[in-house]
């Protein structure tokens, strides 16, 4: 994005740009009360203001705002293909800036400017395509002015308003001036989805020839004239703080500017990042390491145990599970514990600020604008309207990017320098200061009948909460909905279900990681279900079968995906398989993971994972497909290879070389199916992530005999 | 003292420290930033350059060790996305964030260079060296294939057994792209 695009999209330009008419038509639109429930937590009122999403300009370019962050999960071609299904414009005028911060931008899953819980699709359904609808009305007045005929019989279509009867043609950009001068018309009728021409079919993302030729920009990659770089030294402890630092060391570097204290540790400022982190390895800090500094993974896996034999905050709670269980034929138990989860974006973490008397400027890879800003007006002193958001594309999110602590560094930085910064973080400072996937400890235990089906199931989580320190208000009672997602929303028919939970801090902080709550406690209640098969001597699929009798849409994606993997006929000799259903994010997704392992030297391998998703209306296909691929690769890279271990309040792991990723070598085939359905469209982006592990591990079950309670799987577990 | 080198293809000098890594004088001093920061360590990819047609972690190269030397980044491999590898990619629409796609672009012109028609185990071995945090490795390998099409041979499809995963279905990968909703036959 150059510094004109720039300009033309901060709100004030932008607004002062579309009553001067100057390029074309700029559209506004009227959101009365979208209706999805607001963050209880979010200040604010529903999106209620002119908004403004798409420009057409003379030059008959079409320009979609994108109010979304692009982290990968490819919403930004989604945008423009729900605006482009009602603007009939031409797909190939298309052109994109991301929206700046504001208020008409707010997601109304969140109260606030935000990408995140697979919910862009579904926030942006109807908006974009009002917003579209309600631009191609104004063309065809427009064009049936200037010709002194009906509207009605005008037509738009890829870019260009014909009038039938006298085969007159005007193109977009030759009536978006005169377009911009009518009022914005209320309630255009949307498309009968029946006529849809472009969403539910494969279309190419928009972002990917400025992928493969290095011009895409991401945050990392802003330069400002006069920028310096800084890296920053934090206390390797959790919550600990500077106590003194000498810098006379640092200063004598080449290239060193200035070291200066911030609120999360000391900034080396210089005039290239590399002498900046030349700088900081000369810098001497002295740390208070403050109340966690004898914390380890140890000691928080015996507090997780201790609080779990107690009761904890009811997250579900139908018939009386006690008695269910001491009536049973068959008591089952487990403990399933999962370590906390780096995000390990391959783009490092980043912003740029430039702090001035008047204005701040931040460009960043970020997933919550409105956050950036508020928090960037507080440190500056500056009003939030005097602060400009510039979202870059971002080198993955998956949550980490929903955080501000970049931000406020940037920001503090530039303030104190009174210069343009840009941060970097190093990838072990990625790593070692990360809002980590809660570390999570499960007690499950469950009651079989003579028939082997079960008559009760009880879950008790423990694990820190996130919401208590991102949406405080979400808490109520000490339950973190965010916590036992996965498992209090047990799709099956059991009489009797408890599911409870033990609100538990550890010290280190933790976050949203793609799939949240769902990524530990799919995995504990799929792999849970299939002891419970396994006890009652019954197919796994069959078993799952019988039990969702009320949850059609889990049994649809469980039966896709047992059909398309061959459920019903024999593998090859060597061969293994497990299957895993479950819902997140409003959509559905059964797997199937095909594996085989060889004892001896406790290794394991993944031929296939066949992928049954349900997210309702499909509008991108192919995206589905990629996201689903993506997820499963995320999936698994924790499941075979995350841990992140404390030691003495510090993270253990520092880089890919003790935090290792899946590589091609480890990368197995995936398939994709796709359940239609005309519900409204659902997200893809996490999906995907949490039925590979228990599918996994169920697998590996199959062929070992074992139970996998514990992630990441370990050699000795294969043997 | 000024250390110079060709970037691609044309003479370039920079006078740095002289253990500043490659990656910073292209990203910092050269202002080319298609080329990314990914570890530090050499162990990631998402740094890679081609130093004399061998692909190299520029993030580990300090500056000293080019002199004399030819450089190509993405922005030289081709400015009009003409490169087979590009083409490819965009066919076949591997990247989804992108961060990593420029170093996974260049570790597979740097294959492709040397190896016509490599088999799924060479590409394995060749493109394990970059991580793909959004996963696109399914889609890199057929797009390695593809490349390979589009330079002129026609492609391997199958190596035969491998201790990859990936041997006993790249035809399966290939055709896991028709997407429909509905799932394919």
């Amino acid at each position: 994005m150059n510094d004109d695009a720039i300009m033309k999209v901060d709100r004030r330009g932008f607004l002062k740009t579309s009553l001067a008419g100057t390029t074309g038509l700029v559209i506004g639109f009227y959101l009365p009360g979208c209706s999805e429930a607001l963050a209880e937590s979010a200040a604010g009122a529903p999106p209620a203001a002119l908004n403004a999403w798409m420009r057409i300009g003379t030059d008959d370019s079409v320009t979609i705002l994108i109010d979304k962050s692009e982290m990968g999960q490819g919403i930004l071609t989604a945008l423009c293909m729900l605006a482009a299904e009602e603007l009939e414009c031409d797909w190939k005028k298309i052109r994109t800036e991301f929206a700046p911060a504001a208020k008409e931008y707010f997601n109304p899953a969140f109260g606030m400017q935000g990408t995140g819980g697979s919910s862009s699709v579904r926030s942006s359904w109807e908006p974009m395509r009002k917003a579209g609808a309600a631009a191609r009305e104004m063309l065809l007045e427009a064009a049936a002015q200037e010709w002194g005929v009906d509207k009605a019989e005008c037509r738009a279509w890829n870019g260009v308003i014909s009038h039938v009867a006298t085969k007159r043609r005007l193109t977009y950009g030759g009536v978006a001036e005169a377009a911009a001068r009518l009022p914005v018309p209320a309630d255009v009728p949307l498309k009968d989805p029946k006529q849809f021409h472009s969403i539910g079919k494969s279309v190419k993302r928009l972002d990917t020839p400025d992928k493969v030729n290095g011009r895409a920009e991401f945050g990392i990659d802003i330069r400002r004239p006069g920028m310096l770089y800084a890296v920053v030294e934090r206390c390797p402890v959790f919550g600990g703080k500077v106590a003194s630092f000498d810098a006379t060391k640092a200063n004598a570097v080449r290239g060193v500017k200035t070291v200066i204290q911030i609120s999360s540790g000391v900034a080396v400022v210089a005039d290239s990042t590399w002498a900046a982190m030349e700088g900081r390895r000369a810098l001497v800090v002295k740390w208070d390491e403050g109340a966690n500094a004898n914390v380890s993974s140890d000691s928080i896996s015996k507090l997780f145990e201790e609080r779990a034999a107690q009761p904890g905050a009811e997250a579900r709670k139908e018939g009386n599970a006690a008695a269910a269980l001491s009536g049973a034929a068959k008591k089952i138990e487990a403990i399933y514990e999962v370590p906390f989860l780096a995000h390990a974006t391959m783009e490092p973490q980043n912003c740029t600020a430039d702090v001035r008397a008047d204005r701040c400027d931040v460009w960043a890879p970020t997933q919550f604008q409105t956050i950036a800003q508020s928090t960037a007006a507080k440190i500056s002193g500056l009003k939030p309207e005097a602060v400009f958001i510039h979202t870059t594309f971002l080198g993955g999110g998956f949550g980490r990017r929903a955080e501000f602590d970049f931000i406020v560094e940037a920001v503090e930085i530039s303030k104190a320098v009174g210069a343009p910064v840009k941060i970097t973080w190093s990838r072990e400072d990625d790593m070692q200061h990360d809002f980590y996937r809660p570390a999570s400890y499960a007690r499950l235990t469950a009651g079989l009948d003579a028939d082997g089906w079960p008559v009760a199931w009880t879950t008790r989580i423990a694990c820190p909460s996130i919401m208590n320190r991102f949406f405080p208000g979400t808490i109520k009672n000490n339950l973190d909905p965010t916590s036992v997602e996965g498992v209090a929303n047990l799709p099956y028919t059991i009489p009797n279900i408890l599911v409870d939970y033990q609100l538990t801090e550890t010290g280190v902080p933790v976050g949203f990681w793609r799939s949240v709550g769902n990524s530990q406690n799919g995995f504990f209640s799929e792999s849970f279900m299939d002891e419970l098969a396994a006890a009652g001597k019954k197919d796994p699929y069959e078993f799952r079968r019988h039990l969702l009798g009320k949850s059609p849409r889990h049994l649809g994606v469980l039966e896709m995906a047992a059909q398309k993997a061959g459920w019903d006929k024999p593998l090859p000799a060597g061969r293994f398989r497990g299957i895993a259903v479950l819902t997140a994010f409003q959509s559905y997704a059964a797997q199937v993971v095909e594996i085989s392992v060889n004892r001896s030297a406790r290794t394991l391998k993944i031929h296939r994972v066949v992928c049954a998703v349900d997210v309702g209306r499909v509008v991108n296909p192919a995206n589905i497909a990629a996201q689903s691929e993506s997820a499963v690769v995320y999936g698994l890279a924790a499941a075979l290879h995350g841990a992140i271990t404390i030691s003495r309040g510090r993270v253990e792991q520092t880089n890919f070389d003790n935090y290792p990723m899946l590589r091609m070598n480890e990368m197995p085939v995936i398939e994709v199916h796709i359940v239609p359905s005309e519900e409204k469209p659902t997200g893809a982006g996490e999906l995907s992530v949490p039925p590979v592990t228990p599918a996994l591990c169920n697998a590996i079950f199959a062929a070992t005999g074992k139970r996998i309670r514990r992630l990441p799987i370990r050699p000795e577990d294969l043997a | 003292m000024a250390i110079q080198f060709t970037l691609n293809g044309k003479p370039q000098a920079v006078d740095v420290s002289p253990n500043m890594p490659l990656l910073w004088v292209l990203r910092d001093t050269l202002g080319m930033s298609g080329t990314k920061f990914g570890c530090g360590l050499g162990l990631c990819g998402a740094c890679m350059v081609h130093i004399d047609g061998e692909a190299t972690r520029s993030c580990i190269t300090p500056i000293t060790a080019v002199s004399g030397k030819k450089i190509t980044t993405i922005e030289g491999l081709s400015p009009d996305h003409s490169h087979p590898v590009q083409q490819a990619w965009i066919e076949i629409d591997v990247p989804q964030c992108g961060y990593c796609q420029s170093g996974q672009i260049m570790s597979a012109a740097a294959l492709l260079a040397k190896k016509a028609q490599p088999g799924d185990a060479e590409i394995d071995e060749a493109m394990k060296g970059n991580i793909c945090r959004c996963g696109t490795y399914q889609r890199i390998r057929q797009a390695v294939h593809r490349a390979a099409q589009l330079h002129g041979a026609p492609a391997k499809l199958k190596s035969g057994a491998t201790k990859t995963g990936a041997a006993d279905g790249t035809e399966q990968a290939l055709n896991a792209h028709t997407v429909e909703v509905g799932g394919t036959p």
